[in-house]
């Protein structure tokens, strides 16, 4: 697409408004030796299932139509695995349909499942997602990783995903961190924040106390990015149930669950960053067509947008998501939010793609200290929080559940939940996993509007998906 | 020993010759820690692909002739009329026309520059590129997109000036046919195989 028209940039109009009412996730890992992909989703099923204190008998006669998010055949060696997970799931005969659209497949996910109670076809649908990606050694996934490049123009090129992002960490790097230490710095908090955060996550597969040095000293995978800066290659599943209003009541009457009004908004770009043309920036509500006028004086080299330092898709997702639920501001309007950080750069370069921070300043959002549950700077709470989960540094990155964990945890501040299952000492137990002496309290006081962000490639496909308590909305009139 | 996967076509039809793939028995994954019991098994299999470029064959033939070619739109009434791209598109993206190939060669050989580029230390597996490797992204005087491809000789900087060289003896038929070195490189110093 070279241009747009004014029919191509319509903000999307729900016909009927969409609730979720329920999430859940299994545990995420390296490796599941001991368990099938099904057993993984049906352990998020029943989460779900018990978040909303019924059984999943109960929760399936409900669901009209499912979607399945699950990117890579290749890496769990079947096809058609959504019949698999649906049989087993024991949803037939109703209707599914399996979604990819690479590391946004979780997203995309979302949007599928949100179109269809929407428009009416269905009033409950169950949204999971999942991948599989042990079945082969770390070299070799990142092989198949790499096929989600141009297989003729990209891949042979080294088969490693992470430098094609590199590319871009580079440019960003000496434009718009004007190849600052301290730009590097700023970089390995993220690693920091999100590796820390992990700790107090009992579903997180790198929990870590680490430091900034300790991120600069690991081992360069492409520079300027080092292994710390990457995100995990992760087995797991999640789900979500979205409903309409009388459904949503219903399976919500006995529940700590308060449905929450859901928007999901997507954009796309070029697979091969190669192809993005120059292009003038659409601008977001809280942006004005003056703000990157001088945008090369000030960063010599980044009046070239996209380029290689900006996501359209991103931007895109976020201008539909926004105008559908009335975002102006997103660090004003809403509470916490969980990023794509599928490497610490490509974290900072969302910050400006949906407005938090404008373009070329989009390390001040960390800087600030904003991005933290408790601000560093000054021991408030931090303005906007984000990845509290951990993201996909410190958490997981099971493609095609991503997105889906991402609303999970997003739901779960809402809710006013967090601790209750983040802090379950039952679940650290099931999980083998050690529950630290210091687990902290990550719950965003107050939530009431959150965001998702689920990014895939270098940028080809993005999704925002947006919930709010519906007491708090902001277009009152929705 | 058998031979690989060979192909040709005839008729329009693909002609295999050789093996497609070899057979590795399965072997059992057991459970140090649990008496050995079954956890499940290996499941090996090597394929050979049949790749078809369709309308970019002639960029990857054109590689090994030592030649950079490109396409560009000429459909009149068209906005992106005159738009050259490489990476090949063999449509406009635009009007969907058929794009005309053009020689981008001496283009190449005289504006060639680094935009950004990335030094990798690891590779997944099947890379054959030597590491690290150092990856360029290109642009062209005129062109409107910017070619990713790998830097042979030297140090990648912002803005360094590139020329392109091709793999003329042995070539592969792939991307990796391409590369690159710093303006000014003598023939004697680059790779095996590969000329101006």
């Amino acid at each position: 697409m070279i241009k747009f028209s004014k029919q191509q940039l319509k903000i999307p109009k729900l016909q009927r408004p969409v609730y979720l009412v329920t999430a859940g996730q299994s545990k995420f890992d390296r490796a599941f030796p001991d368990k099938r992909t099904e057993e993984l989703c049906i352990d998020s099923f029943t989460m779900a299932a018990g978040l909303l204190d019924i059984s999943p008998a109960e929760l399936k006669k409900y669901i009209h139509t499912c979607y399945y998010g699950h990117f890579a055949d290749h890496f769990g060696d079947q096809l058609l695995g959504e019949s698999v997970i649906h049989d087993r799931l024991g949803l037939d005969p109703l209707g599914n349909v399996g979604v990819k659209t690479g590391g946004a497949t979780g997203g995309s996910t979302m949007w599928e499942g949100m179109k269809a109670v929407a428009s009416g076809y269905s009033d409950c649908v169950l949204v999971m997602g999942w991948e599989r990606m042990d079945e082969v050694p770390t070299d070799e996934g990142n092989f198949l990783i790499s096929c989600a490049a141009d297989k003729d123009w990209e891949s042979p090129l080294g088969h490693i995903y992470t430098g094609y992002y590199a590319v871009m960490a580079q440019r960003y790097w000496q434009i718009f961190g004007k190849s600052e230490d301290s730009f590097r710095r700023t970089l390995a908090e993220i690693a920091v924040k999100h590796h820390g955060y992990a700790r107090f996550n009992p579903f997180a597969q790198a929990p870590m106390k680490i430091t900034v040095d300790d991120v600069l000293n690991s081992p360069v995978v492409a520079y300027p990015l080092r292994a710390l800066d990457c995100c995990l290659m992760s087995v797991g599943a999640a789900c979500s149930i979205l409903c309409d209003e009388d459904t949503a009541d219903q399976l919500t009457k006995n529940s700590k669950n308060k449905p929450l009004r859901i928007w999901v908004s997507a954009g796309s770009h070029t697979l091969r960053p190669a192809d993005r043309l120059d292009m003038d920036i659409p601008l977001l509500p809280n942006e004005t067509p003056d703000q990157y006028k001088d945008l090369g004086e000030r960063f010599p080299g980044g009046d070239r947008y996209p380029g290689f330092t900006g996501f359209l898709a991103a931007r895109m997702a976020a201008l539909y998501g926004y105008g559908m639920a009335g975002i102006t501001d997103p660090t004003e309007d809403l509470d916490v939010v969980e990023l794509h950080d599928a490497f610490t750069i490509s974290d900072v370069q969302t910050y400006e793609d949906i407005g938090i921070r404008p373009y070329g300043y989009g390390r001040e959002y960390v800087e600030s200290g904003d991005c933290y549950h408790t601000n560093p700077n000054t021991g408030e709470p931090g303005k906007l929080p984000s990845n509290l989960s951990g993201g996909l540094i410190g958490c997981m990155h099971s493609v095609g559940a991503t997105g889906i964990m991402q609303t999970y945890e997003i739901a779960t501040h809402i809710w006013n939940r967090w601790d209750e299952i983040h802090g379950d000492d039952k679940l650290w137990k099931q999980y083998n996993r050690e529950k630290p002496s210091d687990w902290t309290s990550l719950q965003v006081k107050d939530a009431k509007r959150g965001m998702a962000i689920s990014h895939a490639g270098v940028g080809s496909h993005v999704t925002a998906t947006i919930l709010m308590d519906p007491d708090h909305l902001i277009n009152k009139d929705d | 020993m058998s031979m690989f996967g060979q192909v040709y076509v005839k008729d329009n039809k693909y002609k295999l010759k050789g093996e497609f793939h070899h057979l590795t028995p399965n072997t059992p994954i057991r459970d140090a820690d649990d008496n050995w019991k079954l956890l499940g098994v290996t499941n090996p299999r090597d394929m050979t692909f049949i790749h078809s470029y369709g309308g970019e064959a002639i960029f990857f033939e054109s590689l090994s002739q030592g030649k950079l070619m490109a396409t560009r739109c000429d459909q009149d009434g068209c906005d992106s009329k005159g738009t050259i791209y490489i990476p090949f598109r063999t449509h406009c993206p635009d009007c969907l026309g058929k794009n005309s190939v053009i020689d981008l060669t001496d283009i190449a050989k005289t504006t060639a520059k680094v935009h950004t580029f990335m030094v990798c230390e690891r590779s997944g597996a099947f890379n054959v590129l030597e590491k690290p490797i150092k990856f360029i992204n290109i642009e062209f005087d005129g062109v409107a997109t910017i070619l990713m491809s790998y830097l042979s000789l030297g140090e990648p900087e912002f803005n360094m000036e590139v020329v392109p060289i091709f793999k003329t003896t042995g070539p592969t038929f792939t991307i990796l046919d391409l590369s690159w070195v710093p303006k000014g490189t003598s023939e004697s110093q680059l790779p095996e195989g590969f000329t101006f």
